[in-house]
């Protein structure tokens, strides 16, 4: 049996008291692409953010390609892993924020050959022509050298998507990724995801763009407050979905 | 281009308005207040022969005075250098996640800001009293370097440890706020590219934290500049104002060397300006540049070159 990119079973994550993860049990398998609904603080992003350890997860099991995410179990035990490890695994899977966090001080070319010459140690030239080539895929090779504060929102979304691709990364989270794009700029960011998506990349996204879930996700994932609610194919659970909670979101962002 | 814009041209531009400018009466007396008092100033700075021009004039550049400001740059340059990799040091000690290191980093501030700098330095000045000799070696073990703590601490050496060390702990604060400054999401996505720590620290968060940090360091740099005259306290030491100090207790020409004093001082900080202004149009880059770019649009803007909007 081929082991799935993803596997996630009984997953939990509290902040404090608050629990916003109650037992998150799913899979996305190789070249799959899956979409997350709900309303907000359903915990999407967040189960998004235990996936490279941006969280450290509370209880349950959580690996990547076959590898537990921030342990190594040993004679029955968890280990933590060290920084330096952990790191060397976020390398290989992007991942694209709501609010893109490109780096203000570099150019765009600039923030996409950073991690391959800093992290891969590749050349600066080298990093440089792939950079460009990335650049060049998102629709943006007449902007290599224009600062972050340059560029429309939708520029900088697909800036940061070329960052997280320099990695070559073998997964890619998106957390809202048009979330905060004036409508008329989510079309080019949606583009190069499904332009990704159709090179076989495996893909979760969290999202509230239904269009997009429906026709490029493989799987949907309906959650909301901390547990999923609904999962299957997107036109399930998008367009017949069978909970009442799922049905009650839908209507109200259709 | 909207479609009123769009009509007008057709109709012709609008004649340019010219209104009647509003008046400010109470701007010309105030103008007139301070120019009386300007001008009265400077007659009395002028005409009142006490200021001897002259022998300000004659020590201006006085082989001593011009000693005294070398001693004066290179104790605010190095001073300034051991107090910057200081205070990025225990910056970054204090936002550890471990208690004892951003404990001790805490310490070193609390006790270096709340001591007065003389007493800092006469302390240094004295440190051969505290520990005549001084072993360097291995803690507890055996020691490699004996000196006689006069000789290993000369007054230069003593003065820099008195201003860089007091310095560490105040640039620390502005360091640290500075790296406050850079937003969580910063990290996190250096993080998510697989990045170290030390990497993020170095590469993401410092340089952008140097927008924050370069203005109050620049303050820093000018009390420096004037806080090193406390070296008279080190007898060893000849700075600007000592030198000038030596020179007027001989000749009982107190206010012109003062005056020279002061010119020097004056002239130092003016250069610091000039240098403050590079290096934050240096670390600006990427914050200011579309400020840069709407002002110029607008300059040609108005001269009926219309501004390109840059849109996705």
């Amino acid at each position: 049996m081929i082991e799935p990119m993803v596997k996630s079973e009984g997953v939990h994550k509290r902040f404090g008291q608050l629990e916003v993860l109650k037992g998150i049990s799913l899979e996305v398998q190789r070249g799959e692409v899956m979409c997350m609904l709900g309303p907000s603080g359903s915990g999407k992003s967040t189960f998004l953010r235990c996936i490279n350890h941006l969280e450290k997860i509370n209880a349950g099991r959580l690996s990547v390609d076959g590898e537990l995410v921030g342990y190594r179990e040993q004679g029955g035990k968890l280990h933590e892993l060290p920084e330096r490890e952990i790191a060397s695994k976020r390398a290989e899977i992007g991942m694209v924020f709501q609010h893109f966090n490109l780096f203000p001080h570099m150019t765009a070319v600039e923030n996409v050959m950073l991690a391959p010459v800093r992290v891969a140690k590749v050349s600066r030239g080298d990093a440089r022509d792939r950079a460009a080539d990335l650049l060049e895929r998102v629709g943006l090779g007449d902007k290599l050298d224009s600062y972050p504060v340059a560029l429309s929102g939708g520029q900088q979304q697909r800036v940061a998507i070329a960052r997280a691709l320099a990695m070559q990364p073998k997964l890619m989270l998106f957390d809202e990724p048009t979330s905060a794009l004036d409508p008329e700029l989510v079309g080019d960011v949606l583009d190069a995801m499904r332009l990704l998506a159709r090179d076989g990349m495996t893909m979760i996204v969290v999202t509230h763009e239904m269009g997009f879930a429906r026709e490029v996700a493989d799987k949907a994932v309906f959650m909301d407050d901390g547990v999923v609610v609904e999962a299957g194919r997107p036109d399930e659970v998008l367009v017949s979905p069978q909970h009442e909670r799922t049905k009650a979101f839908l209507s109200k962002v259709l | 281009m909207s479609t009123s814009e769009l009509s007008e041209q057709r109709k012709g531009r609008p004649d340019e308005i010219e209104a009647v400018p509003v008046r400010h009466p109470g701007r010309w007396v105030a103008s007139f207040i301070v120019l009386v008092i300007a001008a009265s100033i400077i007659r009395a700075v002028i005409t009142n022969h006490r200021f001897q021009w002259h022998t300000v004039g004659h020590y201006l550049f006085d082989p001593r005075i011009l000693h005294g400001v070398r001693i004066t740059i290179e104790l605010t340059v190095l001073s300034m250098i051991i107090g910057i990799l200081l205070g990025v040091l225990l910056a970054v000690m204090r936002l550890s996640p471990n208690p004892l290191i951003s404990g001790s980093s805490w310490l070193y501030i609390w006790f270096f800001r709340g001591t007065p700098l003389l007493v800092q330095l006469l302390f240094w000045n004295f440190i051969s009293a505290l520990f005549p000799r001084i072993d360097l070696g291995i803690p507890f073990g055996p020691s490699f370097i004996h000196a006689n703590a006069n000789t290993l601490i000369p007054g230069f050496v003593a003065a820099l440890l008195g201003f860089g060390l007091n310095e560490g702990a105040y640039m620390a604060e502005i360091v640290r706020a500075g790296m406050l400054s850079v937003g969580e999401g910063q990290t996190e996505a250096a993080q998510s590219l697989g990045m170290g720590r030390l990497a993020i620290m170095r590469l993401i968060v410092l340089p952008q934290a140097m927008r924050v940090i370069i203005p109050p360091t620049g303050n820093e740099t000018i009390s420096m500049l004037k806080n090193t005259s406390l070296v008279l306290v080190i007898a060893s030491v000849f700075d600007l104002l000592f030198e000038a100090s030596q020179i007027y207790s001989a000749q009982f020409n107190e206010i012109p060397l003062l005056i020279v004093v002061s010119i020097w001082y004056l002239a130092l900080t003016s250069v610091l300006y000039v240098g403050q202004y590079f290096i934050e149009r240096r670390y600006g880059r990427g914050f200011s540049r579309q400020q840069r770019v709407t002002m110029r649009a607008r300059w040609l803007g108005s001269r009926g070159n219309p501004p390109v909007a840059d849109t996705g």
